[in-house]
């Protein structure tokens, strides 16, 4: 039986994502994990999050996992969600400038307070609700129709250096890099856990990877 | 633009039962919250809110075994409002599977609590629900003010001001809801909803009197709102929330189709 950790490091509600990996896939066994060696003896690993990231980033160093995401990300598939995408990158302007894990280069900035769409209707931040997804090639997205709709809620969102690693763009009004991947890691802007039919098949597809793009 | 009106089923729940808009059907099947719950995913509900109105404070439990039931079997975002008044309220209710809470009479009561409750979860989960009521008479400049204790008391506070107050303390989103209208089927107070929504820089839910299906088109055109919450329509099966949606998207509003 193969097995997933969520890593609980005390950034909001782990309970959907684990709800939602055991539906998708009732034959793997789903542990929500706070320490090292639990996450590493994984075959599979979700790395999630809500909040601000100056919490996020200290809540991994107190817990010692910034080294532990390291080295997941370079021996087994690495699924980040939402603040666990943006904490991959280099840098995010939240709370007056954090340092990240720079797994993929790159830096996570707010949106502009000005935006309209293209009828000049003033743009909600946070950018909540249903928004589609244009798919780049990833084994990822398999089954999954090109332009679904998956959701969302939050007020950055990444821009990463090399555009290799963009897995997936979203506009708002501009497209922005909604899914990246690189190598052994795929991460979401979206949430797949309250994605419903198309999310579930994402965290299916994700339970399925071997970590080859 | 791709983002998505929402339309948003609300379920007034009352000791683990449907309570509203269940007079005339059969209440052991449709009184289920577990059960419409289902149903309103199945027709493809961008999110689903529970209102606890259980009055006793032994029988608060009901709601947070009803959440964990819903969220172990329904991924869409899922909210709950009603009686939440501590940190540990939201807590228990986040810990359930709810992604966002609703905090009306403690805002009020408190303001703080509204940002500390942002501060300690993040705003992402901090819905303000906003109870307002028309006080301008015709001829006057339109003003509203928030009441609380289901639109009795008043608190003469300004529903814009109170509305932009909240979003500075970390609202999230704003639930706002016509005392005026709420429950007469007449359809949601256009102006008010415009007013606020024009206000601040989160998202508005409209809510409270919706009839028929032009008026969650109204809400969105005229009003301006982000998403759309209605009770009775869709707990009676007068409409399916596809129905809902597919009228909508006749409209020319943007919606999530399966």
């Amino acid at each position: 039986m193969s097995s997933v950790a969520v890593i609980d490091y005390g950034m909001g509600n782990l309970h959907s994502i684990a709800k939602a990996l055991q539906h998708a896939a009732p034959e793997v066994d789903v542990c929500v994990v706070a320490d090292k060696k639990s996450i590493l003896a994984a075959d599979r690993v979700v790395f999630p999050g809500v909040g601000a990231m100056r919490d996020c980033m200290h809540a991994l160093q107190d817990a010692e996992l910034n080294e532990v995401i390291l080295q997941v990300a370079a021996t087994k598939p690495l699924l980040g969600v939402c603040l666990g995408m943006q904490a991959l990158l280099t840098h995010s302007a939240e709370n007056a400038g954090v340092a990240c894990l720079n797994l993929i280069p790159g830096k996570v900035v707010h949106f502009a307070d000005d935006l309209c769409d293209a009828q000049g209707v003033r743009l909600k931040i946070p950018h909540m609700g249903w928004n589609k997804v244009q798919q780049h090639s990833h084994p990822l997205w398999q089954d999954i129709p090109q332009d679904s709709r998956f959701y969302f809620v939050h007020s950055y969102f990444a821009q990463v250096d090399d555009a290799a690693a963009v897995a997936g763009t979203t506009e708002y009004p501009d497209a922005f890099a909604c899914a990246l991947s690189k190598d052994n890691v795929f991460a979401t802007q979206f949430h797949p856990e309250k994605s419903q039919t198309v999310g579930l098949q994402l965290l299916q597809n994700f339970l399925r990877w071997d970590g080859q793009s | 633009m791709s983002l998505a009106k929402r339309i948003i089923p609300c379920l007034d729940v009352d000791n683990g039962r449907v309570v509203k808009g269940v007079k005339f059907v059969d209440i052991r099947d449709a009184g289920d919250p577990v059960e419409v719950a289902r149903r309103y995913d199945r027709e493809g509900a961008d999110e689903i809110t529970f209102l606890d109105i259980t009055a006793t404070h032994d029988n608060r439990d009901t709601i947070v075994h009803v959440v964990e039931q819903v969220a172990s079997e329904v991924f869409i975002p899922l909210t709950v409002g009603g009686g939440i008044r501590k940190l540990d309220d939201i807590r228990c209710m986040l810990n359930a599977g709810a992604d966002k809470v609703g905090i009306n009479s403690a805002a009020v009561f408190n303001p703080e609590f509204v940002k500390q409750a942002a501060d300690k979860f993040g705003s992402q989960c901090i819905v303000v629900a906003i109870d307002a009521k028309k006080v301008s008479v015709d001829g006057e400049v339109n003003r509203w003010e928030i009441f609380t204790h289901g639109g009795r008391k008043e608190t003469g506070i300004d529903a814009i001001d109170w509305a932009r107050k909240m979003v500075d303390y970390g609202a999230g989103e704003i639930l706002l809801t016509s005392m005026d209208r709420d429950g007469t089927r007449e359809g949601f107070d256009l102006l008010l909803t415009r007013a606020i929504s024009e206000a601040v820089s989160v998202p508005v839910i409209a809510s409270g009197g919706v009839g028929d299906l032009s008026h969650l088109v109204a809400g969105v055109k005229e009003g301006k709102a982000d998403a759309v919450l209605a009770a009775s329509i869709f707990h009676f099966a007068e409409y399916s929330v596809q129905e809902a949606k597919e009228y909508m998207q006749n409209e020319g509003i943007e919606v999530r189709l399966a």
